[in-house]
């Protein structure tokens, strides 16, 4: 038997049904897994023009054929919904714990239908699946709710995925969180389940995930694993200080965000850097499932321990909002992963509030008695993510996500999104493949679409010169094939700095025991982009959203080391589509679509 | 003579700096700075000079920061 189990979990919550089917083996080798999977299943399943928010809106839990075997970093699982935040098909990636025991429990997803009529949560322990209620834990937090439901459980290995308040609240920038600080959180992919008045989902499993073929099976982990330890990436950057070791970097290259994306340089990254974590207030390393990286931090602050803060937090709190109190940002983190908000979202938001304080679109009389909101207020962070639960007020408005909250304001052009999703932590301006990749990403505005900070700023695999736009839209989108190949198969991105399309390939198909080439990685990932594009268009989206905001197509970077430059967009585009296969209005072809057997 | 500003990051800085004035009669590459601060050449991850990315046989030319990262990544 091979590592794909072949059944699909149904848990309807309006019905109350509950039922196992077997998974398509041609889906299943098509799309793998994962994000390829969810992606061709939700699009196949759920109407055109469905409000993400009701009943008819479907949420699966996914994982891949690798999660849950010794594959290193086989842990991941990806949540595929209609997005609440921009109508497009959301794919949140989770690392942790939860997914592998999914998989323990003898089930390649799950898919949450319906909606129920009260607060419940779905407990699983192998077949023994029921629907429970949840009144006593809906207003709780989710370190709260985990500690309740493990107790209730009766098994503390069990492992708990749940919304905290923002989600119940439908906050349209909620995440999902498990194993207490890991997060599918980009999309707002919380609020499909507080929406579905879905609490939690409990797991617990005990079977083993078997592979196809053990001794080659071994043999390439054996490899993978030998690759990771000895790539510098993977070996020892990532393991060292976490991903926040890019604040210096992304700093000293003059495209580290700073508020809300005016400057390119922060003067005090210093004070919030991974060096300045690593110093103060890390207690130690927090992997992942099989994970010889371990980029996990576990941070302690006025006795109170959390997981994080990453990269992308720090910058989010920091920087964008002026911030080089490294405690408040930590806090804030803290308080993301309690109240249920992605971290990205959050301080992006918080940051576009600022500026329209700055510029006098927000007002004090606007902020119900909180915490002013100029640039590098500590506490207005922390403050203010925990206002995102809010029934109503400032907090309210804040949780609806920064396009939202700068177009109610009348300013829309200071909202930093692209398809209404928050923008990380890489200004666009010194960085022409990743532009490109922000304003072509099916979710929207995302640096795990395909990570060309890799080529840009590491070097990794080879160094490309980040103001250029030769080739970039052929590198953008192979980085985006591919990842979405990564995305489907249970293993986390960050093994593409040390593997490629020939060492997934050898892991799939040694796990599950259909034949998979470089090439076959390679088209499922684009199989899998194109199905996310054509859901997107069919929802109304066209080649004018593949853009960027204004700030960085119209006004040049002011000061440091990618002073005078604007990202190039226009000049990018026509290139792309054309190597995608699309037609000059972004549409892919169906001479192209033939070919991926779409 | 010619000023160079070195800034080091993440392990390179264990018994060494975090920003330094360097001062050159000649035109330093990258890997004489490097090897003057007795850092390994596998060490020199990423070398950039004035926030550009360059090669490690790059010349260094007088005002000019370098800043010297080890292996690191993430995002």
């Amino acid at each position: 038997m091979g590592s794909v189990l072949g059944k699909v979990l149904r848990v309807n919550l309006t019905t109350g049904a509950i039922y196992t089917e077997e998974l398509s083996a041609k889906l299943s080798k098509e799309f793998i897994g994962g994000r390829g999977l969810g992606g061709k299943m939700l699009a196949d399943e759920i109407p055109v023009g469905i409000d993400s928010l009701s009943a008819e809106n479907k949420l699966f839990f996914v994982t891949g054929p690798l999660t849950g075997t010794t594959a290193p970093t086989g842990g991941r699982y990806m949540v595929v919904t209609k997005s609440p935040l921009n109508d497009v098909i959301a794919s949140s990636n989770s690392g942790g714990f939860w997914g592998a025991e999914l998989k323990f429990a003898g089930y390649d997803l799950l898919a949450v239908e319906g909606k129920a009529a009260e607060p419940v949560y779905i407990s699983i322990k192998d077949e023994l699946v029921e629907i429970k209620p949840a009144g006593h834990l809906w207003g709780k937090n989710t370190n709260e709710t985990t500690d309740m439901l493990l107790k209730e459980f009766g098994d503390t290995k069990a492992r708990v995925a749940n919304i905290g308040t923002a989600g119940e609240q439908l906050s349209r920038i909620a995440c999902i969180i498990n194993d207490r600080w890991r997060a599918a959180g980009r999309s707002g992919v919380g609020a499909v389940m507080g929406a579905k008045n879905l609490k939690a989902i409990v797991v617990r499993g005990s079977n083993k995930v078997e592979v196809a073929d053990p001794e080659k099976f071994k043999e390439h982990v054996k490899d993978a694993m030998a690759k990771i330890k000895e790539n510098g990436v993977t070996g020892q950057g990532l393991p060292a200080y976490g991903t926040a070791v890019l604040v210096n970097i992304i700093n000293e290259a003059g495209i580290f965000p700073t508020n809300n994306f005016q400057y390119g340089v922060f003067p005090n990254a210093e004070e919030i850097s991974g060096e300045a974590v690593a110093e103060k207030y890390m207690k130690k390393k927090d992997p992942c499932f099989r994970c010889p990286i371990a980029c996990g931090r576990y941070c302690e602050i006025d006795g109170v321990g959390g997981g994080g803060p990453e990269y992308e937090t720090v910058w989010a709190f920091g920087s964008d909002c002026g911030i080089s109190d490294l405690k408040a940002v930590i806090k804030a983190n803290n308080a993301c992963n309690e109240v249920g908000v992605d971290t990205i979202s959050a301080g992006a938001t918080i940051a576009a509030a600022m500026e329209l304080y700055q510029r006098g679109f927000v007002k004090d009389a606007d902020l119900n008695g909180g915490p002013a909101l100029q640039w590098g207020n500590g506490e207005a962070i922390v403050e203010w993510v925990l206002r995102m639960a809010d029934k109503e007020g400032f907090g309210a408005k804040l949780a609806m996500g920064s396009a939202r909250l700068a177009a109610a304001y009348g300013a829309p052009e200071l909202s930093m999104t692209v398809k209404k999703l928050e923008l990380p932590a890489y200004d666009p301006r010194g960085l022409m493949g990743h532009g490109l990749q922000y304003a072509t990403a099916n979710r929207g505005g995302c640096h795990v679409r395909g990570y060309m900070i890799s080529p840009e700023i590491l070097g990794v695999p080879e160094a490309l010169d980040r103001f250029s736009i030769e080739g970039k839209a052929e590198w953008v989108k192979i980085f985006q094939d591919l990842t979405a190949a990564i995305d489907s198969s249970g293993l986390c991105l960050f093994t593409s700095f040390a593997l490629g399309a020939q060492e997934y390939a050898d892991l799939l198909t040694t796990a599950t025991g259909v034949n998979y080439s470089a090439d076959d990685v390679l088209a499922s990932g684009e199989r899998c982009f194109n199905v996310e594009r054509l859901f997107n268009f069919a929802e109304g989206y066209t080649a004018a959203d593949d853009t960027l905001p204004k700030r960085f197509l119209e006004d040049p970077m002011p000061a440091g080391p990618s002073k005078g430059h604007l990202h190039r967009l226009k000049e990018l585009l026509p290139k792309y589509y054309e190597i995608r296969g699309w037609d000059a209005e972004g549409v892919p072809s169906d001479k192209r679509k033939k070919a991926l057997g779409l | 003579m010619m000023k160079v500003t070195v800034k080091l990051f993440a392990t390179l800085r264990h018994n060494r700096f975090k920003v330094a004035e360097h001062e050159y009669s000649a035109a330093p590459t990258i890997l004489a700075v490097a090897e003057e601060l007795a850092i390994p050449r596998e060490e020199l991850a990423l070398t950039m000079v004035n926030g550009i990315l360059v090669s490690v046989e790059h010349v260094l030319q007088d005002g000019d920061t370098l800043s010297i990262f080890p292996p690191v990544g993430g995002g």
